[in-house]
């Protein structure tokens, strides 16, 4: 599996239904048969979490907290209830919690044992994120971990690493960059990155004159 | 929780971490196909997340311990794998239906002509 990027369609075509594409049809069809799915909802879903449903969701979150402390106080204290407040709500019943970097601490979330992940303010996963090396180092080695992933780490910073369930998933509230005073909430959700919010990296400013 | 390093972990021997910029989300149909199925079913109740969590973490774990590598690129191969466990476990579906189903599947698409849609025979 090198190449698993570019070319996934234009093989689709080359090849007759094989391998897990003919058993997730067979399966499907199976349950629609047996009126336990409904094709319908399924290519509605698959079209949420395509392009609705993204790290935008949890950006926003972010961008409100910067600005309106009232909120950040609910969020973090009680982050089911606030982020429902912009109407992403889990679909597996889980419950949300917020975690704040400050200058001293910052946090990591991971899942261990499989990929849970806020999808309602996340999206999907990144690939990385549903890897083994990134399951299992996450907890082992979280400083070289966010290394490899670009993010150095001082000696004297803490790192906590928190690892979801499947009823509890996390959100990091990355630092807000100096030099964004005085900017709109849509400006700002427009800086944070989907790795800032699993906690791999920062928020960083970006290059002059793009605000 | 706070991690720190036990002095035993050799740390150049930890594998490497795949990359992906903000990548696809869904590699091919299929996989898409096998996640809203999972969802779908969850929805009706059919299981709870636990059970699905649980299911999912033993297929990927399975998979490590056979020495797989694991770089999330075949993610949902495991997932779809899971997906089959439980919905037999549930008995959802029975016995070899879902080999049976697959055998015909596979039969429609051999028989089937390069650029048309592939369908099951009508039965009965």
């Amino acid at each position: 599996m090198s190449d698993h990027h570019g070319d996934d369609h234009a093989r689709e075509h080359d090849r007759p239904l094989s391998g897990p594409a003919l058993r997730a049809r067979a399966l499907e069809s199976l349950l629609v048969e047996k009126g336990l799915v409904d094709p319908k909802a399924l290519d509605e879903l698959i079209d949420t979490y395509q392009t609705k449903v993204g790290p935008r969701n949890g950006a926003k979150i972010v961008a409100r907290a910067w600005t309106d402390p009232a909120f950040k106080k609910r969020l973090l204290s009680d982050a089911t209830a606030a982020i429902a407040e912009f109407g992403f709500i889990g679909r597996q019943g889980e419950d949300m919690v917020v975690l704040e970097n400050t200058p001293k601490v910052r946090n990591v979330v991971v899942c261990t044992l499989c990929s849970c992940y806020p999808w309602p303010v996340l999206g999907l996963p990144p690939v990385w994120y549903k890897s083994a090396p990134y399951r299992a180092r996450a907890v082992i080695d979280p400083r070289g971990v966010l290394k490899e992933l670009g993010s150095e780490v001082p000696e004297d910073v803490e790192l906590r690493v928190w690892d979801s369930t499947a009823e509890l998933r996390y959100l990091v509230l990355p630092e807000r960059p100096a030099g964004t005073e005085g900017w709109s909430e849509d400006e700002l959700a427009a800086i944070v990155t989907r790795d800032a919010m699993i906690g791999v990296a920062q928020v960083k400013l970006p290059a002059r004159g793009k605000r | 929780m706070t991690t720190s390093i036990p002095p035993e972990v050799d740390l150049g021997a930890l594998p490497a971490l795949p990359r992906d910029d903000a990548g696809p989300v869904f590699s091919a149909p299929w996989e898409a196909q096998a996640f809203a199925m999972t969802l779908s079913l969850h929805a009706r109740g059919v299981f709870t997340w636990r059970e699905w969590a649980d299911v999912l973490a033993a297929e990927l774990a399975a998979a490590s311990a056979r020495g797989e590598p694991d770089d999330g690129t075949h993610y949902y191969v495991h997932w779809l794998a899971a997906l089959e466990k439980l919905v037999a476990g549930k008995k959802l579906i029975l016995g070899n239906e879902l080999e049976r189903r697959v055998d015909e599947w596979d039969a429609a698409a051999r028989s089937t002509p390069h650029g048309k849609p592939i369908e099951l025979p009508r039965r009965g």
